[in-house]
């Protein structure tokens, strides 16, 4: 056998971002859901360098290196409105930031003490 | 050769991978995701990427995780609270994503031909040479684009990390 056949990388890409899809879907703590943002980025940029490899053009890792490029500008400002949010609120889990969810008031009357309770704004 | 050196860093990615996933405190995610950037940059190598291979290192692992870790620390960002998982993702979760990977890696297989091996030494336009005349001729656009993202994400951490002025 002499190397590697090129689907076990196209293979390790898809275990990789799925694993950031799991992480973004099941975590409430905001930075793990960037680091699996990033996990799945990298995952990408694995199957662009291997493509690159298997068309012998240049282009795929070009691609793989502007998805570096917009991995970091989107970190950066991620990460600030990670530190606004958590300025302005003590949280860091995702589900009590909920100062712009939309729930509508409710009709039944009876219903408006829990409304008012689960933080929505009409 | 080839082989022993791709499951060597494909199982470091793996493993750390799912402590990123896994772990509860973010400081331990942060750590292993920056061992799955490290492995990852060790398999651009084996396909012939050397300046990706580098460019990972330094702006991946480099900056981008640090700049995780400060925040992290700015934060002082502890452990995640336990729970909160309804019952059918609890006990679904994990048997529905293996049987996803599994689907995925037999068409992946049945895709990608058996003769397509990758042999390290193979590829040899990935020089920075080669980059650079294809970035600067076929992808200029691109290139000034990125530029002027970047200055707006500047821009953007700047005014939401700023004092408010009273």
């Amino acid at each position: 056998m002499d190397g590697v056949p090129l689907s076990w990388f196209l293979i390790l890409s898809a275990i990789l971002f799925t694993l950031g899809v799991a992480g973004f879907l099941f975590r409430r703590n905001l930075i793990t859901m960037f680091m699996s943002i990033e996990l799945m980025l990298n995952g990408v940029n694995l199957s662009f360098i291997a493509f690159a490899y298997k068309l012998d053009q240049v282009d795929g890792q070009l691609f793989a290196f502007f998805v570096m490029v917009v991995a970091a500008a989107e970190a950066a400002v991620g990460l600030a409105i990670i530190l606004t949010v958590f300025k302005n609120r003590s949280t860091r889990a995702v589900d009590e930031v909920t100062s712009m969810k939309y729930c509508p008031r409710p009709v039944n009357p009876q219903r408006i003490a829990e409304w008012s309770l689960r933080g929505c704004n009409g | 050769m080839e082989t022993g050196l791709f499951l060597l860093f494909a199982s470091i990615a793996v493993v750390c991978g799912v402590n990123v996933v896994v772990q509860r405190h973010p400081i331990n995610s942060a750590i292993s995701l920056i061992g799955v950037m490290g492995s990852l940059a060790a398999l651009y190598l084996l396909l012939g990427a050397e300046f990706m291979a580098a460019t990972q290192i330094v702006v991946y692992a480099g900056a981008i995780m640090v700049l995780f870790l400060f925040v992290i620390m700015l934060l002082n960002a502890g452990e995640e609270p336990k729970g909160g998982r309804s019952w059918p993702a609890r006990v679904l979760g994990i048997p529905l994503l293996i049987i996803f990977l599994g689907v995925m890696s037999f068409l992946i297989q049945r895709m990608v031909p058996e003769t397509d091996q990758v042999v390290f030494g193979a590829f040899l336009k990935g020089d920075p040479k080669s980059i650079g005349t294809l970035l600067f001729s076929k992808y200029l656009l691109p290139f000034e684009v990125t530029s002027v993202l970047i200055l707006v994400a500047i821009l953007g951490a700047v005014v939401l990390a700023r004092k408010e002025i009273d």
